[in-house]
């Protein structure tokens, strides 16, 4: 297959938030730049973000970007970096202000200035009072930011490649990296984006479980092309659960249900968040309620005749206030669940919700690994920002609001980097001999792939066993024995099989090519967890129910090349500020 | 050609809800629509996200009636 060439400055794959926001600033900046999404981009991921930005902007209560960060490296169970959290913290205020001078709608305050409301995690003065932090467009604040970006995208000239998927990176034999190969779906046709800098803002990936509050795009492209090209994955053991997912389809059920009065409920009919959070019940934050609801379950006291699932009640709100204040949820439950929260609960489980791991960078937005003689020696040439990279300032455990915050300040930050790098590197780089072999190698063998395995089968395989054997409690025999089936697992996706083999709009083989995504995804998930023998953030082990600083405060580092296992401490240092020394984390 | 292919792919969505709604009206619905009756799905799905989940959710009207019954397909779904 002949491979046509272009070239461009800078070519992105992603077109949510985080790489919107790069985009722009590239473009704005007089760059020609390429951008790829597998979908139309107001349609990413992005849009489901409800909660809003934080920013201590204190326009409601009293507030600063210290407390900010307190509250930040606390959430991540002190696994955040705090040179990085420090970053993004005092940024934030900025690229908040700029997003509205973009036009995003935010909600108002009487007297003009940005409407803020709470969210759970944030506090004033370090862990005192409620914090009022996130700036938000109602309960759209995701969607908003999106199309204020398309926008501006459009009117800066960013050239766009809709329904376009990145197949793998092109790196050099010095290790650069000199940009993508990619697929057009509508066409078929592969291309060899060449570039100067090259950007993942692929997002997240949390489809490698069963149950996942994620869109079916989110298959971690982004961290399956870079695993494949060498790049470490960094903190994949950890996972944040929403404790209400709706059983069986995973659509999110909002802490807002929680917020107005319901509340949970096991076989026999107990309100145990009593139990678990006596203080906080059912508004405990995430983790510990997805655990709790995890725990009644493992007891015997789960719902339905194989009491895999527990009950959101908010009957007795009445119906008045469930009409009025909760209209969408009842929708999604009359929908999906087949019950009117009007006469009756709703069956819930912990859902996989967003990855705080991902693909190693510096607040720069630079990738960053131990390649060469340094633990953490810039790629030269790649960048990832937004969920799909780590930098990290989520560590063990993300607060609400904090990603879309993320992916403003290193979308933009890690887009400032690359102007900065492409007035050094003038000229792009010899494209390797190589280039595409890899790509059009994988494309070849599902090609050429007969009597192979069926990609919905293994695709299936791989969620329930990550489900069961990963989920939110981990169990040191059953993740032995998920590294053994993920194995035979990944061993499968190998052989995949497609029987349409015709070049427009192939939509089996783009899935057969995001399984090979997803694998990488699961095989990192299960091969970190297995060897973090402690409790910590989002990653709950039974047999290391306690955080151990002495041991595990470090960043794991996984390498798909023999499954081979690395770390790097954690960055304790702020840039400016004293360091904030672990403590136990209590709510 | 690849008619079905193609509407299979404009259903991957940014929301989950939409994901599964639409995944299934191609199953149940989309070899039975005429010619017409894809045109307004496609219509559909030119939609925003939210804006589009609205009308099947909450039952918000559409702005252009024409819509009106491919919509009450995917309401019922």
């Amino acid at each position: 297959m002949a491979i046509v060439t272009r070239k461009f400055d800078a070519v992105i794959v992603g077109a949510g938030g985080a790489g919107m926001r790069a985009a722009l600033q590239l473009s704005e900046a007089g760059l020609k730049v390429a951008i790829l999404s597998k979908v139309f981009p107001t349609r990413s991921h992005t849009v489901a973000a409800q909660g809003g930005i934080a920013a201590a902007l204190g326009n409601v209560t009293e507030d600063n970007w210290h407390w900010h960060m307190y509250d930040t490296v606390k959430g991540s169970d002190y696994l955040g970096d705090q040179d990085a959290i420090e970053f993004m913290c005092r940024q934030a205020s900025e690229v908040v202000y700029e997003l509205e001078h973009f036009g995003m709608p935010f909600d108002r305050l009487d007297n003009g200035k940005i409407y803020q409301r709470p969210f759970g995690g944030q506090s004033q003065n370090f862990g005192g009072a409620q914090a009022t932090r996130s700036c938000a467009a109602a309960d759209r604040t995701g969607h908003a930011m999106l199309h204020t970006l398309y926008q501006r995208n459009v009117q800066a000239n960013t050239q766009f490649f809709i329904e376009w998927m990145g197949l793998d990176l092109i790196r050099d034999e010095d290790g650069d990296v000199c940009g993508v190969t990619a697929l057009d779906i509508e066409t078929g046709e592969v291309m060899a984006m060449q570039a100067r800098a090259t950007l993942f803002a692929t997002g997240g990936a949390a489809r490698i479980f069963s149950a996942s509050t994620n869109a079916f795009i989110n298959t971690g492209d982004g961290l399956g092309m870079a695993a494949r090209a060498g790049i470490p994955l960094e903190d994949m053991e950890f996972w944040q659960f929403h404790p209400t997912g709706v059983y069986g389809v995973g659509v999110l059920i909002s802490e807002a249900v929680r917020g107005e009065g319901g509340y949970l409920l096991n076989k026999d009919g107990e309100r145990f968040m009593e139990r678990y959070a006596p203080h906080a019940k059912d508004l405990a934050s995430r983790d510990v309620v997805s655990r709790a609801l995890t725990m009644e379950m493992q007891a015997g006291r789960g719902c339905g005749r194989d009491a895999d699932h527990l009950l959101l009640k908010l009957d007795h709100l009445g119906a008045d206030v469930i009409k009025a204040r909760l209209p969408g949820i009842r929708e999604i439950a009359i929908k999906f669940a087949n019950a009117d929260p009007i006469r009756d609960p709703i069956p819930v489980v912990p859902t996989a919700h967003y990855m705080m791991g991902g693909i190693p960078t510096n607040f720069y937005g630079q990738v960053v690994a131990p390649y060469k003689t340094g633990p953490e020696e810039v790629v030269q040439g790649f960048y990832a920002a937004g969920e799909c990279a780590c930098v990290s300032v989520h560590g063990g455990n993300r607060l609400g609001t904090n990603s879309l915050l993320d992916i403003l300040v290193f979308g933009r930050a890690a887009a400032n980097q690359i102007i900065e790098d492409l007035k050094k590197n003038q000229h792009h780089k010899q494209l390797p001999p190589d280039a595409t072999d890899k790509a059009l190698a994988r494309l070849a063998r599902l090609e050429g792939q007969k009597d192979g395995e069926n990609v919905a089968q293994v695709s299936d395989a791989m969620r329930k066993t990550m489900q069961t054997h990963c989920g939110v409690f981990r169990f040191p025999d059953m993740l032995k024995q998920g590294v053994a089936k993920m194995s035979d697992i990944a061993e499968r996706a190998r052989q995949t099989a497609i029987r349409d083999k015709s070049r427009v709009f192939n939509t089996a083989r783009v899935e057969a090519l995001e399984l090979d995504n997803l694998i990488e995804v699961a095989m990192a998930t299960m091969v970190s967890a297995e060897a973090r023998t402690e409790s910590r953030g989002a990653h709950a082990r039974d047999d290391f129910p306690d955080r151990d600083d002495n041991k595990w405060l470090k960043h794991t580092l996984y390498f798909n090349e023999g499954r081979r296992l690395d770390y790097k401490p954690v960055r304790l240092k702020p840039l400016t500020v004293e360091s904030f020394a672990p403590k136990p984390r209590t709510y | 050609m690849k008619q079905l292919e193609r509407a299979r792919w404009r259903c991957r969505r940014g929301l989950l809800e939409l994901d599964l709604t639409l995944e299934r009206f191609v199953d149940e619905h989309y070899v039975s629509l005429g010619e017409a009756e894809r045109r307004q799905f496609e219509m559909l799905l030119d939609l925003s996200d939210n804006d589009l989940w609205d009308m099947i959710a909450l039952k918000k009207k559409p702005t252009d009636m024409r819509l009106q019954y491919v919509l009450s397909l995917l309401q019922a779904i």
